[in-house]
């Protein structure tokens, strides 16, 4: 009873100590990520404003940014980002909805997966570039082609991330499915999918950043509109800033579109035991 | 009643790892199956389960073959195996699926009072300790009311505080229903707490060696006389069936040998 009482005064001391550094490194955290890129644009924005450069191959930031708002107001920039949005969209949802469906099949069908699998990673070998003369002869130059090559780059990651996490469902956990007898459908339901659901998400944004990857590609080799094609414009017409202009929007989008799958997900894997969790990140 | 009629099983690569098992389990009473390992007990647990098919011989509950997982046989496993992805109440419920959605609520919520986890109910699987876990475990295989529980080796990744612990609260829960209990285990000091006989296996091929009537009231105390003479007849059992020498009745035994693998 006597030491009961200086044993809780330490424990809430502990406590308090070890609240105020997570305060602190909440916003720390940030911070601290963007020190080195805010140092560096500042200073070359400074470097070119006194003269040393003339910032011609390297605009600086106030450069581009300028560049983005000229490209907004023209009305231009929208109908860029709605195309290769578009494109992406419509890639990335063929692409999951085809390795959902294949990559589902082989990992519950042992027969399907000895069938497919083998044949599906023999492509996967392929660079999906190499894929893109054949798509223009089959589809067309127009949007069919780029679309189809998006898919491609989609659909690999998400095929192997479906069958590799019901592959490696828990044989324990099936068996306790099993002994509350679940038919197949329910065993899919209530105990297959909710295992998987982790793995997924990853294949899911691992598959949108190749989907990201590809939209470039398609737009490089020929397209009249989309965030690709103000790269290339602005190689042909020399124009660095409108390049760096659409590289920072496509960074932008990029990570929107990630987050956008992170938080429609985070609901449903709050049970997770996680390590980002246990840091409280 | 449980029957066990020649129950033999041969796995695919020619082990033959039990062999004409034959026993009759009357209702509500409890078997303790021990014996050295391989010698077949999860074998037939999980033949018993449905779980696993029998290579010959039959399981009848009440003149039923067991042939796939019965709605009146639960299992409890060495692990608490919860699904991480449902809270501890929705884990209790899982075997109710088909109950109307008021009656299941009112079911688990009696369960996670009994088994003293009434606060957890909204917690994650992962936020359990231990034992907490394997409660939880037993609250799921006991909310459906089975006639058949059957428990392999469940406390044995436990401490033995919390072992003991969950002996007493498992006899506690038993007593509500009176399923018959068939629990597989490694601890001679488990089987004379909980059993009323303990059927004592021998290894390869896996079969039944001796069955020893624990003619003890309840609650039993561990420490009484009569406690430990029980217990030396259950490891005298177990290390002929080893081919043992036995060692006089009377020497003395270290506290190690109560805890027999």
């Amino acid at each position: 009873m006597i030491s009961d009482a200086p044993a809780r005064q330490q424990t809430s001391d502990t406590a308090e100590s070890a609240a105020a550094p997570s305060r602190l490194s909440r916003y720390a955290r940030p911070v601290l990520g963007l020190l080195l890129p805010v140092t560096l644009a500042l200073g070359w924005e400074l470097v070119v404003w006194s003269g040393w450069s003339n910032g011609r191959l390297v605009p600086p930031p106030s450069r581009i940014f300028a560049t983005i708002t000229e490209l907004a107001r023209s009305g231009e920039l929208v109908r860029h980002i709605t195309a290769t949005l578009w494109r992406v969209s419509l890639g990335f949802a063929f692409g999951v909805v085809a390795g959902t469906l294949l990559g589902a099949i082989s990992g519950y069908w042992s027969l399907a997966r000895r069938l497919l699998d083998p044949t599906v990673q023999a492509l996967r070998a392929i660079p999906s570039l190499a894929w893109v003369p054949l798509f223009i002869l089959w589809l067309g130059i127009f949007e069919t082609s780029k679309i189809a090559l998006i898919a491609v780059g989609v659909f690999f990651p998400v095929y192997l991330g479906v069958m590799g996490a019901i592959l490696s469902v828990d044989r324990k956990i099936v068996e306790v499915g099993r002994t509350f007898r679940l038919s197949g459908f329910a065993m899919i339901r209530r105990i297959l999918l909710p295992a998987v659901l982790p793995a997924y998400v990853v294949s899911l944004r691992v598959g949108l950043g190749l989907g990201w990857m590809f939209v470039v590609a398609a737009e490089l080799i020929g397209a009249s509109e989309g965030l690709g094609y103000l790269l290339l414009d602005g190689q042909q017409l020399g124009k660095p800033a409108q390049i760096l202009a659409a590289i920072v929007i496509f960074a932008i989008l990029g990570k929107l579109t990630d987050w956008l799958i992170e938080i429609a997900s985070a609901p449903f894997l709050r049970w997770q035991d996680a390590f980002s969790r246990a840091k409280g990140a | 009643m449980l029957a066990l009629d020649r129950v033999s099983k041969t796995y695919p690569n020619g082990v033959e790892a039990l062999a004409r098992f034959s026993a009759e389990i009357r209702q509500g009473e409890i078997i303790a199956i021990i014996g050295g390992s391989g010698c077949g007990k999860s074998t037939l647990l999980r033949a018993i389960a449905g779980l696993d098919r029998a290579s010959s011989g039959t399981v009848t509950l009440d003149s039923e073959a067991i042939a796939s997982p019965h709605a009146k046989i639960g299992i409890i496993f060495q692990e608490p195996r919860l699904l991480p992805w449902l809270s501890v109440a929705d884990n209790i419920g899982f075997g109710l699926a088909d109950l109307p959605a008021t009656e299941r609520r009112a079911k688990v919520a009696r369960a996670l009072e009994r088994v003293g986890l009434a606060d957890k109910a909204q917690a994650w699987p992962r936020e359990l300790s231990g034992g907490q876990a394997q409660r939880v475990a037993i609250a799921r295989a006991l909310v459906p009311q089975p006639e058949v529980l059957l428990l392999d080796e469940p406390f044995s990744a436990l401490d033995a505080f919390t072992r003991r612990d969950l002996q007493d609260h498992l006899l506690d829960l038993w007593a509500d229903t009176r399923p018959t209990l068939i629990l597989v285990t490694h601890d001679v000091d488990e089987a004379v707490v909980l059993a009323d006989r303990v059927l004592v296996m021998r290894p390869r091929p896996g079969r039944l060696f001796d069955h020893i009537e624990i003619n003890l009231g309840r609650p039993r105390d561990r420490n009484s006389p009569l406690f430990e003479t029980f217990k030396r007849s259950v490891l005298t059992s177990l290390d002929r069936s080893l081919d043992r020498n036995v060692p006089d009745r009377d020497a003395t035994q270290g506290p190690g040998q109560a805890m027999w693998w």
